[in-house]
């Protein structure tokens, strides 16, 4: 079941992957120091498919394709926030790692709380409290891309051959 | 209705006569820019999906966060980065400073173009009237091999810059002036256009500085229109032929807003946002240990220059390390040959190699637990220049020079 971890508005990538690790390639790797800034013990507590719910500007700061690849290397499914910034939100589709747009839903959520999301239709549950918030549905092609596990993997499939 | 100079360059670049904010077109890159932390993540997965880039005479491949190297896996992605560049005939290859001022003096950044780079800062070329925008290391991988991207076209906002810069209020102070006014998200997928009388006056440099932080209000990219500095800085630099784009003046902006920099003061960002900016003289004993002057934000000769007025014939207090690393190696000679670098270090300053320096806390100046560091740079974010438990103060060269001679953080109309 997906648990919920929640963190605050503007976590840069900074937070999610310091500088000084950037030159480790593999999500494992890069995974173990994930939010490290913020909370040095997350990498060990996060479990497989947890989603990551936060305020405002998610995501802020450089353009370290590394976050989402850390992000997703520590095991997480996916992430909700009031917004997200902009080269963050692309690289997380190009990563293969879910990014929902949802007012709202750093209020309706507690730390540890389990969650269930649907892209499609842009609903999130809270499935400790019951409640039901909308976040806003993807696009097909960014579903598309998602699904296939991220950019790259989309465009091999797609074309079945080298570009 | 008219358009803005972004609009104008997207709809270029797709081959529509017209582009509407908020619809997704597909538009023609003029030039690209890697650089060593962003490279070799794109060129693994470029080899994924293709065997030969689209122009190699429109890719620049840059060395700059980590050079020369300092470690040995930083070695290995410099020689993977090198080795690339000759299998696919990428000549515009340099090592000689941080890719935002070395772009532009090399004459890859020009009015009209559309420029992806794979680093956040890329929205700095805007200072010479083009559309310039951050992106990741996939999306850097999917335009190496076709040339093109996705963009939604943004809206944009106007920003007006009336009056005059009094002594030592820098073009710095006036961009964290803003983004402590708009917030750290409230230019979130939008361009920023500065115009005015405050902004024609500025340096290609000044201007630069601005566009640099663009990114640190969410700004897709940030553009000035190109006048007759922008002409002068270009002359024997362009190394392709250009159109020069402006807005219309009946164009459609999202918001306008208007700044008289005649009473601004020196400001600072505090520690951990960007947009948390007071006026440095508000801020009342805080201690440093560590003042960081260069960057893509203020790493230029006339940065290193303000110092210089500060700190000639002084020594900087015993207490502080202060780094001054040139952003480029033209940066650099001239810097040498004007004698700021010998006034610098005779002041006491670490002269670094051209380079990203200190700026992201993985090369050299790293910050420990508990220290206090005003800089030149454009992040403050917690952890950003090393430990999590230091705490970075950003401030104009001017200001970074004054807090280096007294030790403290200082208003540098105070020295």
């Amino acid at each position: 079941m997906a648990r919920v971890w929640i963190f605050g508005d503007d976590v840069s990538t900074d937070d999610i992957i310091a500088g000084r690790y950037l030159v480790s390639r593999t999500p494992e790797e890069l995974g173990k120091h994930v939010m490290e800034n913020l909370d040095p013990e997350f990498a060990s507590k996060v479990g497989k498919g947890d989603v990551i719910v936060a305020g405002k500007n998610f995501g802020c700061g450089s353009s370290r394709e590394q976050a989402p690849v850390a992000l997703k290397g520590a095991g997480i499914g996916a992430i909700i926030a009031e917004s997200f910034a902009r080269i963050f939100y692309r690289n997380s589709v190009n990563q293969g790692l879910p990014v929902l747009i949802c007012k709202g839903v750093r209020s309706r959520f507690r730390e540890g709380d389990e969650v269930e999301y649907d892209l499609e239709r842009g609903i999130v549950k809270n499935l400790t409290s019951g409640e039901e918030i909308q976040a806003e549905p993807l696009p097909a092609f960014i579903i598309s891309i998602l699904r296939a596990g991220g950019l790259i993997p989309y465009l091999k499939s797609k074309s079945g051959q080298r570009l | 209705m008219g358009m803005t100079l972004v609009q104008k360059i997207l709809a270029r670049k797709a081959g529509r006569r017209r582009v509407e904010a908020g619809e997704i077109v597909e538009a023609k890159v003029d030039v690209v820019m890697m650089h060593d932390l962003t490279a070799p993540m794109a060129i693994e997965s470029f080899k994924h999906i293709s065997d030969r880039v689209w122009d190699p005479k429109r890719i620049v491949m840059i060395l700059d966060h980590q050079m020369p190297a300092d470690s040995i896996d930083i070695a290995k992605d410099h020689a993977m980065m090198r080795e690339f560049a000759t299998e696919q005939g990428i000549e515009n290859f340099f090592s000689e400073g941080v890719c935002h001022q070395v772009l532009p003096e090399k004459g890859f950044a020009l009015p009209g173009f559309l420029i992806a780079g794979a680093d956040s800062h890329t929205c700095t070329y805007g200072a010479l009237g083009c559309f310039a925008t951050g992106v990741g290391s996939t999306d850097m991988a999917a335009v190496l091999a076709s040339g093109k991207l996705w963009f939604r076209v943004p809206e944009t906002i106007k920003v007006e810059l009336r009056g005059k810069l009094k002594r030592r209020v820098t073009p710095k102070d006036v961009i964290l002036h803003i983004i402590g006014d708009i917030g750290v998200d409230g230019a979130t997928y939008d361009a920023v256009e500065f115009v005015g009388k405050g902004v024609r006056d500025m340096s290609v440099g000044g201007r630069m500085t601005m566009c640099n932080m663009g990114v640190e209000m969410g700004a897709k990219t940030a553009v000035v229109p190109p006048d007759v500095k922008t002409r002068r800085y270009l002359r024997g630099r362009a190394r392709m032929p250009f159109e020069e784009v402006r807005s219309d003046p009946d164009a459609e902006y999202k918001e306008e807003r208007v700044y008289d920099l005649s009473g601004l003061e020196p400001q600072v960002a505090c520690p951990h946002s960007v947009g948390n900016v007071r006026p440095v003289r508000e801020i009342q004993n805080v201690e440093i240990d560590q003042a960081f002057l260069g960057s893509c934000t203020n790493g230029r000769v006339e940065d290193l220059a303000e110092a210089v007025r500060i700190l000639k014939g002084k020594k900087i207090h015993p207490d502080v390390r202060m780094i001054v690393v040139p952003a480029s190696r033209e940066t650099y000679l001239q810097a040498l040959k004007l004698g700021i670098i010998e006034r610098l270090v005779d002041a006491g300053a670490i002269v670094g190699a051209p380079n990203c320096g200190a700026c992201m806390g993985s090369y050299i100046g790293v910050l420990g637990p508990g220290e206090v560091c005003v800089s030149s740079s454009n992040r403050n974010f917690k952890g950003r220049m090393g430990s999590p438990e230091a705490e970075i103060y950003l401030a104009s060269p001017a200001t970074v020079a004054a807090s280096a001679l007294r030790g403290e953080l200082t208003d540098p109309r105070d020295v």
